[in-house]
Formats: C-alpha cells, structure tokens, sequence
C-alpha cells in the first residue's frame, strides 16, 4: 500500500528538540484531521446507523425503540428477494458487457493510440459532459416504440408492430452499460498502458501466438484494470434506480428503486435501513469473493 | 522508443513473421474499426441532445420526431422558472462542493502522500468504501442520519452529502499528484533553509497545483450530475438533475436539452483551454 520511493528514512531526530520533534509527529495527524471527522461525522456514523435502524421498529410519528429484531434483515430479503436478484443479475450482465466493450477499446487505445492517445480517450469521456439524466432521457426517446429507430424499422416493415425495446430488461442493461462504458475503459487502460511491451514481444518469441499471448501475458497484467472497473460499474448498476424508472418498467423492479420507496413512499425506515444493509452486505461479500478468486494483489494494487 | 528485444536474432525466422504480420491485419483493421463503433454509439445520445434541442416541438415538450429546426428555446432558455432555479441551485452546489472538497482534501492527501502514520490503512479502507459505497445506500443512511438527529433536509444537507462522496476523490487526485513528484526537492529547500512551511508554499504547492484543480472540477462535475444520493437529502430543494428526472413523467420542456447542450459546450471548452494550459506548462 506504500508508494515506493515517498517513505522518507527517519531522520536523526537527536538534535531536534521535544517540542519539534512533537510538532513533526503530529503534523500528518493535523493534515488528516478535517477529512477523518467530515468523513467519520458525514459517511461513517451514517453508514453505521443504518445497521442501528435497520434492527429497529416504529414510525417517523411515534419515533423508533431499538429493539435488536434480527429479523427485519429475513423480512426484507423474503419480501424483496425478486427485485434483489433482479439487481444482481442487471449488474453482472451490464459490468460484463461493458466489459467486453471497454477492453479492446482501452487495449487499442494503450498499444496503437500512439500520440492521439488522450484525444481518443478525450472522445471516450465526452459522456461526462452531458447529464447522467439528459443522456439517459435521450435514450428513452431514442428507444421509444415510435421513435427514430424503431418507428422507421416498423414502418420499412423490418419488425413487427408490437415490437418494442423500452420497459424491457435488455432496455435497462443497456442504458446501465452506456452509463459505465466510461468508467470501464479508463482503469483499464491505465493498466494495459502499464503494461511493458517488451514482455508481450518475449511471449511470441518464445512461440505463443497471438490469442495466448493475450490469454497468458496481457489480460493477467491488466487484472487490476479489471478489478477497477468491476468496483466501480458493478457497485454503481446495482444500487441504480435511475435507468429502471426512466427505461424499464413495471417488471424490471430494481432493489434501488424499492429503498427509495421504502423511504418516501411507504415512510418504513427500517425496511429502507434493512434493505440498504442486506445490500451492502452481499456487495462485500462480492467483492471479497472476486479477491478470493482472482488474487488479492489487485486489490492492494488498486489501492495503492 | 528503443527496443531491445527486438533486436535480438529470431530463434526461427520463419515463423514469428506470419503470426506477426496477421497480428498486424488484426489490430490495424478490425480494432480501430471497433473502436470508431463504439465511439458512434457513444455519441449517439449527445449528437440526438444537440439536435432536439433545435426541434420545434408542439406544446414545449421534446418529442421523438423532428418538426422542424427553431432557435425558439435557446432564446427562451430561462423561460422556465423552476428549471433556472434548480439550474442555479446546481451550480452554486457543485462550486462550493468543489471548493470546500479542494480545502478538505488536499491536507490529507498530503498526509498520506508524504507520511507513514498510525491509523493510515484505517483511512485508505474508509476512502476506499467511500469510492465503493453503493449511492443508494450513501444517500439512504445519510438520510437516515439526518432525520434520526432532526436536521431539515434541504440545499445545506445536499452540499454536506455532496462534500462527503467528492473529497475522497480530492485526496485520490492529489495524492497521485505528490507522489509523482521529486522527493528531493524538499530536501534542496530545506538545504536552503527553508522551514517545511515555507518549502510546501513556496516549492510543492505551486507543483500541485494542477492536480488540486482536476480533483475540485471531478468534484464539481459529480456534484452536479448526482441524482441518487442528492433524490435522498434534498428534502423539498430542487436541483437541476432532480428537476429534470421529476418532469419524465409530465413531459421535459426543450430547455432542458438547450442547458445541456450549453454544458457540454461549456465543458469541453473548459477542458481544451486545461489541457493546451497544462501542455504549455510541461513544454
């Protein structure tokens, strides 16, 4: 987790008196101080209290008793076990698609971008600039039965009438894989571009070809890139609510849309709190298992 | 860039030259031609944004199909009062989202950058969860804080959240800043006498600039386009995303795609003039 090269020796401290020395001990501590209580106030103690609400019963009217029941965790998943799978399945093919997308983008960019290599990435961020909103809207009407595509389609005659795209899963998956498609390609090409060329040469030199190369030399020196993107696209589309309620429809029910009502719609904050838990839960245990099966050293390479 | 290896004597001279020349064929043809697809569909929702925004739309709301160009809604891209406020609202969240996040952040980007200190993996996990955590599940237990402690939700609980998920990418970006940086240019300034107050404004910060910059505009491009996180704090305040994700249902006037357009003209002008700045500074 240490970057190389900035752990400075300690420094013969001898001549330095009590008080600087003091002074120097205490100055990464003084640094951090403002971020650690925002963060520990802001996102910790919240995060934590979630756990606390979500073992508690009442209503907003009467207030909340702490009564330890456990069982709201088994209510929720029982109740909502359909639109938590749901999520899960949503996630896993977006992150999966926009995987397969994003990689030969970022693996072109990183070996044959040569010296256009940050204007072609400035074209693979221009979503950025557009409202996460807006660029979802715009696929809604894009998509819509009458629309563009598949209003002209129907009317050449190349699909039947009653085809359509929106309120479908597929509607949904695609709109989460648009969103994420940024988000994969850049971790992945920080990792190919770090990749030494020398090592892929040696590879064919020593008789792989092309495919086994790839197999055995570049994707696992890109495994943190990987692992990168998985984190950010795979957490994001599950918890994401936005893409169901403006592509999908009554039957691609997400689990972020069902915290979100549970809070204002059905005011049940424990659910909500439950729920929000339970998801949270299963997402560490992902992420643990993927270290598991993939190796740890992304991880900690990632957070260096 | 030289390469030793290759200068190296082929073991067999017939083979690595066809499986090279068909790698070739490959990576110059079929994945340039991906990516060039990949970069359309990209597109294709900023591209339809730009058009409609021109579309004379009957009754003011966007509609699939094309009537027609008009400047109509740039000329009354304010017409909609609720829309300019929440616009309004946007912009002087993400700004102070960005500047409270510089502020916060740097300082311990510093400390993790140039320090080995107890407690420091304790604050790479929480920066780590704070970049993992689900949004759903940061706006919902923010909410939840909020509520348990009786804290009106409105345009101050929505800049807290938005500090709270934008400082730890402050700290990611100049955290990477510092550590590209020299460490021996501390030791020249303290050679010089410089104390390490003097040596961090007078040799580092000027170095880091750059880097606190692109952390507060990340700040600020995420603080503006949030929708999830900010659904949960807002309270009855209203932003530009919140507003315009309310009127789905209703019908979205054009200068909705008007506003975004300018944003997205707006951006990439301010990202051009960064970077040809940033290449003129490197030259």
């Amino acid at each position: 987790m240490a970057e190389s090269g900035v752990i400075e020796p300690a420094p013969p401290a001898s001549h330095l008196t009590t008080g600087r020395r003091l002074q120097r001990a205490s100055t990464p501590y003084l640094l951090s101080l403002p971020s650690w209580v925002y963060l520990i106030v802001f996102f910790v103690v919240p995060l934590l209290s979630v756990l606390a609400l979500a073992v508690a019963t009442g209503n907003p009217e009467i207030g909340y008793s702490y009564t330890g029941h456990v069982s709201q965790f088994w209510t929720a998943v029982d109740t909502y076990h359909v639109q938590l799978v749901r999520s899960f399945w949503y996630g896993i093919a977006s992150t999966v698609i926009a995987l397969a997308i994003a990689y030969p983008v970022a693996y072109w960019i990183a070996f044959y971008g040569g010296r256009h290599k940050s204007t072609y990435l400035f074209l693979v961020l221009l979503p950025f600039f557009v409202s996460f909103i807006i660029r979802t809207l715009a696929w809604e009407f894009i998509l819509s039965d009458q629309g563009l595509v598949l209003g002209h389609l129907k009317d050449w005659g190349l699909l039947s009438q009653n085809f359509h795209v929106l309120s479908t899963s597929w509607a949904v998956i695609w709109g989460l894989t648009y969103n994420s498609l940024p988000f994969y390609v850049l971790p992945l090409y920080v990792a190919i571009e770090r990749i030494d060329r020398r090592v892929v040469r040696a590879a064919n030199d020593l008789y792989a070809d092309t495919p086994r190369a790839f197999m055995r030399v570049i994707f696992p020196l890109s495994a943190p890139g990987v692992f990168a993107g998985f984190l950010l696209v795979f957490v994001t589309n599950v918890g994401d609510y936005v893409n169901q309620q403006v592509l999908g429809g009554t039957g691609t029910y997400m689990i972020g849309s069902v915290i979100q009502d549970s809070f204002f719609t059905n005011q049940d904050y424990p659910m909500a709190s439950a729920l929000s838990a339970v998801l949270m839960l299963i997402l560490v245990v992902a992420i643990f298992l993927y270290a598991r099966t993939f190796g740890a050293d992304s991880i900690q390479e990632y957070s260096a | 860039m030289t390469d030793t290896l290759s200068q190296l004597p082929a073991v067999d001279a017939s083979r690595p030259v066809t499986v090279r020349r068909r790698r070739r064929k490959a990576s110059s043809y079929l994945l340039p031609a991906f990516f060039w697809l990949v970069m359309i569909w990209t597109v294709i929702p900023i591209v339809f944004m730009i058009i409609f925004s021109f579309n004379q739309a009957p009754q003011g709301r966007i509609a699939f199909n094309w009537f027609g160009a008009t400047d109509t809604w740039y000329r009354n891209v304010f017409a909609i009062g609720g829309l300019t406020q929440a616009l309004e609202h946007s912009l002087a969240i993400a700004f102070l989202t960005a500047v409270i996040s510089m502020c916060l952040g740097t300082p311990m980007a510093l400390a993790m950058a140039r320090y080995r200190f107890y407690g420091k993996t304790a604050t790479d996990v929480m920066i780590f969860a704070d970049i993992a955590a689900p949004s759903v599940v940061v706006g919902a237990s923010l909410l939840g804080f909020f509520l348990t402690l009786n804290i009106p939700r409105g345009l101050t609980t929505i800049l807290i959240a938005h500090v709270a998920f934008a400082v730890v990418f402050v700290v990611v970006v100049v955290r990477a800043r510092l550590s590209g940086l020299d460490r021996s240019l501390d030791r020249a300034a303290a050679d010089l006498g410089a104390t390490p107050w003097v040596a961090f404004w007078k040799v580092i910060f000027p170095l880091i600039v750059p880097g606190i910059i692109a952390g507060g505009l990340l700040a600020f491009a995420m603080s503006i386009d949030d929708l999830i996180i900010t659904s949960f704090v807002a309270g009855q305040a209203v932003t530009f995303p919140i507003w315009v994700y309310g009127a789905v249902k209703t019908g979205i006037p054009p200068q909705v795609f008007v506003m975004g357009t300018l944003i997205f003209v707006g951006g990439i002008v301010i990202a051009l003039v960064n970077t040809l700045a940033n290449s003129r500074r490197q030259a």
